[in-house]
């Protein structure tokens, strides 16, 4: 019993915090149209029909997971080809830092105007808001090699691409994997983002539909389960990398 | 015997990234013996490992020639395996993956003969046990000796050897030494051995070469008559001390301070008001 609740404490503090707010919403009798209680959003949630909450989960899944392959498959070989060539992390990594430090929020209403009103701007926004915490961990992962192994390589005349994929990347995984667990529940934000300027369904967009409406236990039961999906894709990530990578998590 | 390795009129200057010149070596002078085990003794930055550079052909000299054979050292060199101050193993590949890595970083293709070959090295290092493990299970003279064998895996003419045994603790680095030299005997090399331990230098090397302080030249070379096998025996031996007190003598020579005006009334004493 113990061990169970010393295994199981996070989720056991979170759970506690449910009684915690039910109490609070009771004694103090807020009205549920403003601060819902835990009772209220569950009411909400069983309200709405079950593949009602499929259809939006899936348009927010959808793009998020997307975005966030684009954004694997463009940051790793730009962190790769920057720490290739001194020319190009010059050139284009200013250019990145200047992408990364414009608000994504004040771009997204611009990328539904220029992209459409389609998957592509949402995928974009998805991607971008994503991939730069993915470029700079693997930059540093590739850069972390020890420079022993290099000059192994070197001394051995091999050819340069097998000290990227024997070598460098292999290093680079549990730096990958950090930037991956960031850029995931990124690309959630993203998604609900784009969901919020443009959209007719998805997660974020119902969230902005039942606010509209005062619907408001129904916006917490979105957004529980947002919160849900993410922690979900999070520890997917974990599990991947203690599945497929257990060397790299540190002891 | 033939001259295998010479290094002639040899200097070396790093460009930092600022621009300003660092000379690492000057007019540096040896040579090395087929199947000869040379250690370079000296005090720290005094370029050591710029030696070990330069003959292994990962860096050209600035000046000078270092000759391989009779020919010019200008590319990284194949024949020569380098075994590091720390093992620098693949911790995602076994053991026996790392031994074979050389040969699969090379040509992308690993043998049945090359797989026997390398537990034989793994064997000849003692630790034909842990074919399968992963480098973090073994403790860090066990990394060592995998990283011995791994240097030895193309069968190079050339071990360089840059403080190997300098992260081990006393015990298994006096350990690791002789084992060395078995591994030396039962397979001779021409051996170029940096360390910054006097009693290593002379306990393992046919000829020690004593480096001066930066920029790094060759103050002396001494030839280290000891008989073969050397165990623990040879450290009592009155010969030992006699080789060890040279080295020393040389090293601790007192410091040149650069003349400084100031350096007086910067004594740490005084504090500020």
């Amino acid at each position: 019993m113990l061990t169970f609740i010393r295994r199981h404490s996070p989720t056991l503090s979170l759970l506690m915090i449910l009684p915690l707010w039910q109490l609070v919403c009771v004694l103090a009798d807020v009205p549920s149209y403003i601060f819902p209680s835990p009772s209220a959003i569950f009411e909400a949630f069983f309200n709405v029909e079950l593949s009602r909450w499929f259809g939006h989960l899936w348009a927010t899944l959808y793009i998020a997971i997307l975005g966030f392959i684009i954004a694997i498959g463009l940051s790793i070989p730009i962190a790769i080809i920057m720490v290739r060539s001194d020319y190009l992390n010059r050139t284009l990594y200013p250019i990145l830092v200047v992408v990364q430090s414009t608000p994504v929020v004040a771009i997204a209403p611009l990328l539904i105007v220029i992209l459409g009103t389609g998957d592509a701007p949402r995928l974009a926004i998805t991607f971008l808001i994503s991939f730069f915490p993915l470029v700079v961990a693997t930059t540093t992962g590739l850069q972390a090699t020890p420079k022993e192994l290099i000059e192994l390589s070197k001394s051995l005349r091999a050819k340069p691409s097998r000290e990227i994929w024997q070598i460098r990347l292999p290093f680079a995984v549990p730096y990958i994997f950090s930037g991956l667990k960031v850029a995931i529940t990124l690309a959630i934000i993203g998604a609900v983002i784009a969901e919020f300027v443009a959209a007719e369904k998805g997660l974020g967009y119902f969230i902005q539909f039942s606010t509209s409406y005062f619907k408001i236990p129904q916006a917490f039961a979105s957004l529980m389960l947002l919160s849900v999906i993410s922690l979900l894709l999070f520890n997917s990530i974990k599990l991947i990398q203690k599945t497929f990578f257990a060397w790299s998590i540190g002891k | 015997m033939a001259k295998f390795v010479e290094f002639k009129q040899v200097s070396h200057t790093y460009i930092t990234e600022q621009g300003t010149p660092v000379p690492a070596l000057n007019d540096v002078n040896f040579s090395i013996d087929k199947h000869q085990f040379v250690a370079v003794v000296g005090p720290s930055g005094c370029g050591k490992s710029t030696l070990l550079r330069l003959l292994s052909g990962l860096i050209p000299a600035s000046e000078g020639l270092v000759n391989v054979y009779g020919h010019a050292v200008t590319e990284p060199r194949e024949d020569v395996g380098i075994v590091f101050q720390k093992p620098t193993l693949l911790p995602w590949l076994s053991i026996l993956d790392n031994v074979l890595f050389p040969l699969k970083h090379k040509y992308n293709f690993v043998s049945v003969k090359d797989k026997k070959r390398a537990i034989g090295l793994i064997e000849m290092v003692g630790l034909g046990d842990f074919l399968g493990q992963k480098p973090e299970e073994l403790s860090g003279g066990m990394q060592q000796r995998i990283g011995i064998a791994r240097a030895l895996l193309l069968d190079p003419d050339i071990l360089i050897m840059d403080e190997p045994f300098s992260a081990l603790d006393a015990l298994s680095r006096e350990e690791m030494g002789f084992e060395l030299q078995r591994i030396w005997q039962e397979k001779p090399k021409t051996v170029l051995f940096i360390t910054h331990s006097i009693s290593e230098a002379v306990l393992l090397a046919d000829k020690v070469l004593i480096m001066s302080h930066r920029p790094g030249t060759i103050a002396q070379e001494l030839d280290i008559d000891l008989a073969r096998p050397r165990d623990i025996d040879t450290i009592n031996d009155p010969q030992f001390a006699k080789y060890t007190n040279i080295i020393r003598k040389h090293i601790y020579q007192p410091k040149q301070v650069s003349p400084n005006p100031q350096s007086e009334n910067d004594s740490p004493l005084k504090t500020v008001a």
